[in-house]
């Protein structure tokens, strides 16, 4: 029953095929959550958000509401929105922003108004066409209601909306190479510290970046208050949130659950949910949180569906996204393909990153050929061990982004899991899935 | 005035764009994006062209758009599709899709088909995995593809029954923007001012530190 009992705090417009409008989102309640906060103080409407401990939805899990105090201290600072979403099998923000952008905007204009940013950027990743169109023409519609521009609502407060067109880099979505997108220049994650943009951003100056799903929670908090919010979930993990199941279901796609209450079985078998596994096959693997995060086994599948929880069993939550892998699939071919992606998005500014991922790449694909040798299990580990120094959870880092160190995540994993199935395709010279 | 090779249309929406940011710089991607709207790749007349709006040299304006998979720094069909193999879209068959699609365009991956109509590659996950296999034709998706419907796409295209739903080259090519401040620089600045000192007056009756 908690599987669906929960309120949808971000996928309540849905079902209605114009979503998008302006029309749909005022008839459905839309930026009411913005006047309330407008009669507020910005501290108020701060102090509402450190309440509900939102945590960040966008892979880092960092508090929302902190990051924004680090702010309050200093004067004009940025508002970056980071739509880049490219962590392989997440797809929520996607919806969002294609199906709410209105909430995204008006969730932008609270946020905006707390730490009273004078201007905010949306950056859209580039491949989402229609998303860059739903957006810039929700935002058209609010420049012209008067939701955002100059003395909203009558309020005082003023501030611009620019979206910005990404033109596809999966190393963007790391939010200081964000920031050096934005500027205009390729995508390289900076050093740190400085850890947080709050002290240096864009343009040098401070600046708060934050997830478009956690942005999107904002209306919904200002309008029921953060107790409504707490009530759901437990622990550090408040509220509800977008889980994007993928792979081996009956039913892929994305779920807003509540936090903790639900766990990975309700996720991949709930009937309202994934519907199972097709075949009634058995879960072989799952990879919960993007593919940067460790696997989990069938015997994790009670785990309920928090921060903390799957942090404490050697994983994350992440991006929010579930892969779940059957008892057909091959997992040199998954680890394989994992580990390409990487070396095809890295940035190329650390070694152990930039050659790390090919040398791995090159490994996994002959021992899935079939000229795979028995030493290069070990040797896997020896070049995962110079990204991540002892190959543990979280990595240790050895480059200036966390993209380097999740690569071993998906190796380490297979053949911790699965060493017999890599020894079978060095013995038999090939895979045993064909 | 020497020749222009970008469009007045483009020309006119790029000073659209330049207006967004606070240095023109930022403004470089957006641009890309149009001028391949309208070659549908990055010409080096029009690299040469964006540098001089925002005031970079050619070469910095080509290795900034050369880290970007969506910018062509080569031509590449009127139809660009991208085929997901990444893991969402492996586990449903994206593979046996891949290899299928480069047999019936008669184009190896990261080719284009010697009439100049498609161009095909592999690309990595381009979230939408509750539908995969997907593949983007000019980044607008198709997705839950089989070989079957790959190849009624693909004489779509070719019969032009796509010609509303996918237009040609350049993500911002149905993107227009209204509205905005609208107010001048010294205004602007005026009230960041305002704020800030707000702001400053706040922090120090509030017992914040500053930092």
């Amino acid at each position: 029953m908690t599987v669906t009992d929960a309120p949808r705090i971000v996928t309540s417009r849905l079902e209605w095929s114009d979503s998008y409008s302006l029309d749909r989102y005022l008839d459905t309640g839309g930026y009411e959550g913005l006047r309330k906060a407008l009669s507020m103080t910005p501290e108020e409407v701060a102090a509402q958000t450190d309440a509900v401990s939102l945590l960040g939805r966008g892979g880092a899990g960092f508090p929302a509401g902190r990051k924004w105090s680090m702010l309050r201290k200093g004067p004009v600072p940025y508002l970056v929105v980071n739509g880049d979403e490219s962590e392989p099998a997440t797809f929520k923000d996607h919806l969002l922003i294609e199906r709410d952008p209105h909430q995204l905007l008006e969730g932008i204009v609270i946020c905006a108004y707390a730490i009273q940013a004078a201007r905010a950027f949306l950056y859209v990743r580039g491949e989402f066409a229609l998303g860059l169109e739903r957006v810039q023409s929700a935002l058209n519609e609010a420049y012209e209601y008067g939701a955002v521009g100059r003395d909203i609502f009558g309020s005082g407060f003023s501030l611009d909306v620019v979206v910005h067109p990404g033109a596809g880099a999966y190393i963007c979505g790391e939010e200081t190479a964000l920031l050096e997108s934005l500027e205009g220049k390729r995508g390289f994650p900076r050093i740190k510290p400085p850890y947080f943009p709050a002290a240096i951003g864009l343009y040098g100056e401070p600046t708060v970046v934050n997830n478009v799903e956690t942005l999107s929670n904002l209306p919904w908090v200002m309008v029921h208050g953060a107790e409504a919010f707490t009530a759901l979930g437990a622990g550090r993990s408040t509220g509800t949130r977008l889980f994007a199941l993928a792979g081996h279901v009956e039913k892929p796609g994305v779920y807003e659950v509540e936090m903790v209450k639900t766990t990975f079985r309700d996720l991949v078998f709930d009937a309202s949910l994934g519907g199972g596994v097709p075949g009634g096959r058995a879960v072989k693997a799952i990879i919960p949180g993007g593919v940067s995060a460790p696997w989990f086994g069938p015997e994790h599948l009670d785990l309920p569906l928090g921060q903390d929880e799957v942090a404490e069993q050697g994983s994350m939550l992440g991006s929010g996204s579930v892969v779940v892998m059957d008892d057909t699939t091959c997992v040199v071919r998954a680890a394989w393909r994992i580990t390409r992606f990487f070396r095809r998005e890295s940035c190329g500014q650390c070694t152990p990153c930039r050659e790390g991922s090919g040398w791995l790449e090159r490994i996994l694909r002959r021992i899935e050929d079939g000229s795979g040798r028995h030493s290069d299990l070990d040797l896997l580990m020896d070049v995962c061990d110079n990204l991540a120094p002892g190959v543990s959870w979280p990595p240790q880092q050895t480059t200036i982004c966390v993209l380097g160190p999740s690569i071993p995540s998906s190796i380490a994993s297979g053949i911790r899991m699965f060493r017999d199935e890599f020894l079978v395709h060095v013995k038999d010279g090939g895979c045993p899935y064909g | 005035m020497t020749e222009r090779h970008l469009s007045a249309e483009v020309r006119a929406r790029a000073a659209e764009l330049l207006e967004l940011y606070p240095h023109p710089r930022s403004a470089l991607i957006p641009i890309c994006h149009l001028a391949q709207e309208q070659d549908g790749w990055l010409r080096p007349e029009a690299i040469a062209e964006i540098a001089e709006l925002v005031g970079l040299a050619p070469a910095e304006v080509l290795g900034t758009a050369s880290f970007y998979d969506m910018l062509h720094t080569e031509p590449v069909g009127r139809y660009l599709v991208s085929v997901c193999t990444n893991i969402a879209c492996l586990l449903r068959g994206a593979y046996e899709l891949l290899e299928h699609a480069e047999e019936h365009l008669d184009v190896r991956a990261g080719g284009t088909t010697a009439d100049g109509v498609f161009t095909l590659e592999e690309a990595e996950c381009l979230a939408d995995c509750g539908r995969a296999p997907v593949c983007q034709v000019n980044h607008r998706f198709f997705g839950d593809l089989t070989a079957q419907s790959f190849d009624t796409l693909v004489d779509s295209l070719r019969a032009g029954r796509h010609d509303a739903d996918v237009p040609p080259h350049g993500t911002l090519i149905r993107v227009r923007r209204q509205g905005g401040l609208r107010v001048d620089g010294d205004t602007v600045a005026g009230e960041r001012a305002a704020m800030a000192a707000a702001i400053a007056q706040r922090a120090g009756s509030g017992g914040a530190a500053s930092s």
